[in-house]
């Protein structure tokens, strides 16, 4: 595995799975219905002193 | 036995230090072996004068553990004192040279002493007790571990104190924000594990299904200093009783994997850790929930996966590749997007309740630092774009930004989490007084403008003159004249700095007489509600 090999992979797969992953992360962040439990979990730091 | 096993292992350990002071193989390091073994030999003093052979009291499962929090607001605000203190000093160093005290006291050893001292000892335990103090809120549990909190806090003071002393001998590794030899770097990483332990495991015992924002952010930090100090300290001692390592890279390699670790220590200790106290002590404070919590996912994921590429940006027209230096501006410049998008979370999670900014003082604090976290997080893109930093590079420009950040942003945000939480863990009303929190403020405040001003000035005057040519395409200014020039600039910076230490001065003061349950008598602040009084 030499360094041709990984950079290889980095700019092509994994840059392709970050990316990906980051779309995931924001499209879960606003999925459908999500507006409640996230008002929920904002609500955690005030129930408790 | 109380403190059995600990005192038996640290005694080993005191021992240890001593052979190390005798059969050192240099003389810097033989010194500082002295200094840990007086450092442990106090410990185990203040053990065995504590024990005791009662059976021990249980604890309570269900309450928070805040002792080491208590410490950890002390030892935050004691070195903040002491690293801002030596910022001053050096400042006047650098405005008068004939301040500089060989051989221990001059610019080279002292200026690791401010740096590590401001962003690790004061920093790193303003993030160590609240991660604490939110961590068990947040998941309604207990720490983790027992006394697995106690061996963080005294563990990381262990650290501080080896590494501050060893600078002022001589011993240094060289590598910026981590100057540290490899024995103090092997400790820290040891009790950076346990500090994760800590952490992590309360998390997985929490009663609260969510793990709120805060924890994301903290537990960001945390995962990424471990990461980050390994790979960077990866080092060969020339001998294992011996002060001297060499890295394990060499060239534009090691710059990068320098700098790769710098930036992201301000990516992950001085901006997600404090993102974390952000998210948790602002919404407290002003008693309404973050304005928008989806926000704060997309900003939390969007840093992290941004900040970590920042690094190249350091490495300017060097001989670091032109590929990496475009994408560390690439990725500097997107760091926009997520910072502001923090920001105006922050700040919108006061709507509603703005006029707390005129009766609360630590309210105040909290949102000039969010405004300070504004500004510095679009300053540094600003110069990584590389014709900015063609005359920002190397000059009092990059001084002053990075002050603005750490005396606007971590400073402040970091003085608003502990006035917050020193009445809660003291269980006072208050503290002793509001009206010294607004000298404090304005003193903090004007201190920053002052020195982040005269930088800018500064700065720019210097990448000016260094870049000066005349018609023959001669330099026009020799070296000793553009620090000549600047001798006024570092005047006021040195009187900035000094005003930020004595807004610190005064908290320290306010901080001791609420811990001692004093409360200053004085007006309320205009336009706070006085607080009802019983029926007559």
């Amino acid at each position: 595995m030499d360094y041709n090999l990984m950079r290889e992979f980095a700019d092509s797969w994994a840059l392709l799975a970050m990316a990906l992953f980051f779309v995931g992360v924001i499209a879960f962040a606003f999925r459908p219905g999500s507006r409640k439990q996230a008002d929920e979990a904002a609500r955690i730091p005030l129930k408790d002193d | 036995m109380r403190f059995g096993t600990e005192i038996a292992v640290l005694g080993l350990l005191t021992f240890a230090a001593l052979a190390a002071a005798g059969f050192g193989v240099d003389e810097p390091f033989r010194q500082h072996m002295w200094v840990l073994f007086f450092v442990l030999l106090g410990f185990v003093a203040v053990l065995i004068r504590n024990t005791n052979f009662k059976p021990a009291t249980p604890v309570d499962p269900s309450a928070y553990m805040d002792g080491p929090i208590r410490y950890g607001a002390i030892a935050t605000m004691f070195w903040g004192v002491v690293g801002m203190l030596v910022g001053v000093v050096i400042a006047l160093q650098l405005a008068y040279p004939d301040l500089n005290i060989e051989p221990w006291f001059n610019l080279g050893r002292l200026r690791p002493l401010h740096t590590s001292g401001v962003v690790f000892a004061f920093g790193g335990n303003a993030l160590i007790c609240t991660s604490m103090y939110v961590v068990q809120r947040t998941s309604r549990a207990r720490l983790f571990g027992g006394n697995l909190a106690w061996f963080v806090f005294w563990g990381y003071q262990l650290f501080i104190v080896m590494a501050a002393t060893g600078y002022l001998l001589g011993i240094t590794e060289s590598r910026e924000y981590a100057e540290p030899e490899w024995y103090v770097d092997i400790w820290l990483t040891i009790v950076w594990v346990a500090y994760l332990l800590l952490f992590l495991g309360t998390i997985l015992k929490r009663k609260e299904p969510h793990i709120y924002v805060a924890n994301w952010f903290y537990l960001s930090f945390i995962v990424t200093i471990a990461m980050l100090h390994i790979v960077n300290n990866l080092s060969m001692p020339v001998s294992l009783l011996g002060s001297k390592s060499y890295s394990a890279f060499s060239g534009v390699q090691d710059a990068l994997t320098q700098w790769w670790y710098g930036h992201n220590a301000v990516g992950f200790f001085l901006t997600a850790g404090f993102l974390g106290m952000m998210y948790y002590f602002v919404p407290k404070q002003v008693n309404r929930p973050v304005y928008s919590y989806r926000l704060s996912i997309i900003h939390f994921w969007a840093l992290i996966f941004l900040y970590i590429w920042a690094g190249p940006h350091h490495l300017h027209y060097t001989a670091l590749p032109d590929w990496a230096q475009t994408l560390g501006m690439v990725f500097s410049i997107m760091l926009w997007m997520p910072s502001w998008g923090g920001m105006i979370n922050g700040l919108m999670t006061l709507s509603g309740a703005w006029d707390k900014l005129r009766t609360d003082p630590i309210v105040r604090m909290m949102v000039m630092a969010i405004a300070f976290y504004g500004m510095s997080t679009f300053e540094g893109p600003m110069m990584s774009i590389k014709a900015v930093n063609s005359l920002s590079h190397y000059t009092d420009w990059t001084i002053g930004h990075v002050h603005s950040g750490a005396l606007g942003w971590v400073g402040m945000i970091s003085f608003g989490a502990i006035y917050y939480m020193v009445p809660k863990l003291w269980n006072r009303d208050r503290l002793y007084s509001l009206r010294l929190v607004t000298w404090h403020f304005w003193l903090a405040t004007l201190g920053i403008v002052v020195y982040a001003a005269v930088m800018w000035v500064s700065g720019i005057m210097q990448g000016l003159m260094w870049r000066e040519y005349d018609e023959q395409g001669f330099l026009v200014y020799s070296f000793a004249e553009t620090v000549a020039a600047m001798h006024p600039y570092y005047v006021m910076r040195a009187a900035g700095g000094a005003m930020y230490l004595a807004g610190a001065l005064i908290m320290a003061w306010n901080i001791t007489m609420t811990i001692l349950g004093y409360q200053r008598e004085e007006e309320p602040m205009p336009g706070a509600i006085p607080a009802l009084q019983p029926a007559q």
